[in-house]
């Protein structure tokens, strides 16, 4: 009895580069993203719902509404990026993506990085936009907006990053939209208030550069220390 | 020879025997300082300054507070043992911790508002360590919910010692709010590394002998909540059923 | 004489109080299957994803050429194929676009590859539907089409015929006996005997 030699079981093809793999994934959720277009937009209506409520129920006095135009924006922003956490696992552990992420050979942590990227890109940046336009609406005069825009981009990073760690700690969970909410928040109360604080500088026409850059700093320890927390998170929901 | 004693830590019926020994000397110690802490704080110190007799809060305020981050350092750092050495008992007290961190914390903000609504005019302020410290309480209960959540009782310690890893950032934050926001809070004069404490002796000695009475007084605490821990978790093994004929 | 062996020494797992896996063993080489059956819930499942890594293992190691999986687990990953119950296929993307992704992810894969390996499938004109439309055994035939473009040593395979007609069955039958013959291994969660020919098969049999 003889073993034949292993002869071209891995024919010479190398492994592909984590980089193009996370390219990959980015790629891969952008196109599904869009395949649902209705999906899609559910943050950002929200936000547009949340962002209405306000006037509606506080003034519509716009001189008065500026005074609290950077909470309205913040809070709808918060809750819009929470809803859309949701979304951000769900499907792939549900139809065993994830699990084939976790055994491919490439790092959990860039692939899951990479989701992030995708993520913030459909729900946090159209943020970016529609943060400066609640804020006029509100009341800001239009040289506040530059700020507004700033501001929300970049804390829009920290929240979708930051976020992510408490998406993947309630994966197994069901109906977690409140646990959620209540893990991610020692990340996502300093976000609001930094953010809050530029905002409100911006409008105010005082230089916001400290928030912004406190905010800067919490977005970074989201793109560096998040996806790590969250793979161990998703390995551990795998088991 | 220390490699031994670590190995020895992580066998439940060696802990349980060890929590079982230390808990009385724990507490009868808690309620010494405690008893000295009180009487010496409560009666005899003189009164403030500024503040009067109201002052005396103080005395529980103060380390009910600082025991609440020390429990979350507690949880957090068995969190960390349990899941770098797959400790089980470590778990075991990180799951002890959750409860009381929740009390401390809940206590902490409640005395702190009894003392700002007659001294200072006012029961709640959104002032930065206050909202931290809220933050702390529902971390705190985020732990409890997510353990309760998660079916499997290995997965829920696994999943819930990662939350108390990631979540221990809010600790320093907490500690530090006072130096980076001007608030109600004062700095710290306490805890002031290298100089001189600038309260005086006769107040200083029974919150230093307040704080470490709390501390044994967790100890104690802690420890009969691992025992029941140990118990639940380990309901099959062959030690228990020595354990509960003795 | 290649180093491609799959080692398991001493496997325990717990579910809550069940003792699912009481000390498993085994030891499968290059050209061999190892055939799992038992009934439900005795723990075909556990091994397996014990065996890829996935699942915690309280005692025991797995062993990859002679090295502990713990020591490399990314450089064994990169070797084996894992197909679950249910094929890892995300419904929005047709059968050729989630090849593109499953497997280019791990492997450089180019379109004719993919072509030809859902033609060996027996694809037609509904490998450009999504995934959704698709049929349970369209969609295991799918999985089966990137298990062969993965070109991988060892595959784990949890129940591959479900929802197979006679002729996909016969399909997984030869894809096992052709990868077995080039030198691979196979760890196959089964309910019923694999027909395999010409192979050598080891039975393990999971007691509940």
């Amino acid at each position: 009895m003889s073993t034949p030699a292993p002869a071209a079981l891995i024919p010479g093809h190398p492994r592909t580069p984590a980089l193009r793999a996370a390219r990959l994934v980015l790629g891969r959720d952008l196109r599904l993203a869009f395949r649902r277009p209705g999906e899609l937009v559910q943050p950002l209506i929200f936000f547009a719902i949340v962002a209405t409520l306000f006037p509606l129920a506080i003034t519509p006095e716009k001189s008065q509404l500026v005074l609290v135009a950077p909470g309205v924006v913040w809070v709808a922003a918060l809750l819009a990026s929470l809803l859309a956490l949701e979304f951000l696992y769900r499907e792939d552990a549900h139809d065993g993506s994830l699990e084939q992420f976790a055994v491919s050979g490439q790092s959990l942590t860039g692939l899951l990085l990479a989701k992030s990227v995708a993520h913030w890109l459909l729900t946090g940046a159209p943020l970016a936009i529609m943060g400066p336009l609640t804020a006029w609406a509100d009341g800001a005069p239009m040289s506040a907006l530059p700020g507004v825009f700033i501001s929300v981009a970049v804390g829009s990073i920290a929240l979708s990053l930051l976020g992510s760690i408490g998406a993947a700690l309630t994966l197994g969970v069901r109906r977690s939209g409140v646990l959620l909410s209540v893990l991610n928040l020692p990340f996502t109360v300093p976000v609001l208030i930094f953010g809050a604080r530029a905002t409100q500088q911006a409008i105010q026409g005082v230089d916001y550069t400290a928030a912004v850059q406190l905010l800067g700093a919490m977005a970074i320890l989201g793109v560096t220390l998040a996806p790590l927390a969250a793979a161990a998170a998703v390995r551990i929901s795998l088991e | 020879m220390a490699w031994t004693w670590f190995h020895k830590l992580g066998s439940p019926p060696y802990v349980y025997k060890l929590a079982a020994t230390l808990t009385p000397w724990f507490a009868w110690i808690a309620a010494a300082l405690m008893a000295y802490g009180l009487i010496g704080g409560l009666v005899i110190s003189p009164a403030d300054y500024q503040q009067g007799e109201g002052y005396r809060i103080l005395y529980v305020h103060a380390p009910t507070a600082w025991m609440s981050l020390q429990v979350y350092v507690v949880m957090a750092v068995a969190s960390a043992v349990a899941l770098i050495w797959r400790i089980k008992v470590a778990h075991a007290v990180a799951a002890a911790c959750g409860t009381m961190g929740a009390t401390f914390t809940a206590c902490a903000l409640a005395t702190g508002s009894l003392w700002g609504g007659p001294m200072w005019g006012t029961y709640w302020e959104w002032d930065p360590r206050i909202i931290f410290e809220l933050v702390l309480l529902v971390q705190f209960l985020g732990y409890m919910g997510l353990r309760a959540a998660v079916d499997d009782t290995q997965r829920a310690d696994r999943i819930c010692a990662v939350l108390a890893v990631v979540g221990v950032i809010n600790v320093p934050i907490i500690h530090y709010s006072v130096e980076w926001w001007n608030s109600l809070h004062q700095t710290a004069s306490v805890m002031k590394l290298g100089s001189k404490p600038t309260m005086p002796l006769s107040m200083l000695m029974p919150l230093l002998s307040m704080f470490f009475g709390y501390v044994f007084l967790f100890g104690a605490l802690l420890l009969t909540r691992l025992r029941a821990e140990l118990l639940s978790r380990e309901r099959s093994a062959s030690w228990i059923r020595d354990v509960v004929r003795a | 004489m290649s180093n491609l062996v799959l080692g398991a020494r001493g496997l325990h797992l717990w579910r809550g109080d069940r003792h699912v896996l009481r000390g498993v063993s085994l030891e499968l080489r290059g050209g061999q299957i190892l055939q799992l059956t038992g009934s439900n819930g005795a723990g075909k499942t556990t091994l397996l994803r014990v065996l890829c890594g996935l699942a915690y293992l309280e005692e025991g190691d797995v062993f990859w050429r002679g090295e502990n999986v713990r020591s490399n687990l990314h450089g064994f990953h990169a070797e084996l194929a894992y197909v679950g119950h249910e094929p890892p296929l995300k419904a929005d993307l047709t059968a050729r676009e989630n090849l593109s992704y499953w497997v280019g992810m791990r492997r450089p894969v180019t379109v004719a590859r993919i072509e030809s390996a859902l033609d060996e499938v027996g694809a037609d004109d509904w490998r450009d539907r999504p995934v959704r439309t698709l049929s349970a055994g369209q969609r295991r035939r799918v999985a089966l089409a990137g298990l062969s473009l993965l070109s991988v040593p060892l595959w784990l395979l949890d129940e591959p015929t479900t929802n197979l007609d006679t002729a996909g069955q016969l399909l997984v039958t030869r894809m096992l006996e052709a990868h077995v013959t080039r030198g691979g291994l196979a760890v196959v969660a089964v309910h019923h005997e694999l027909g395999v020919n010409g192979v050598t098969l080891h039975r393990m049999v999971l007691a509940s």
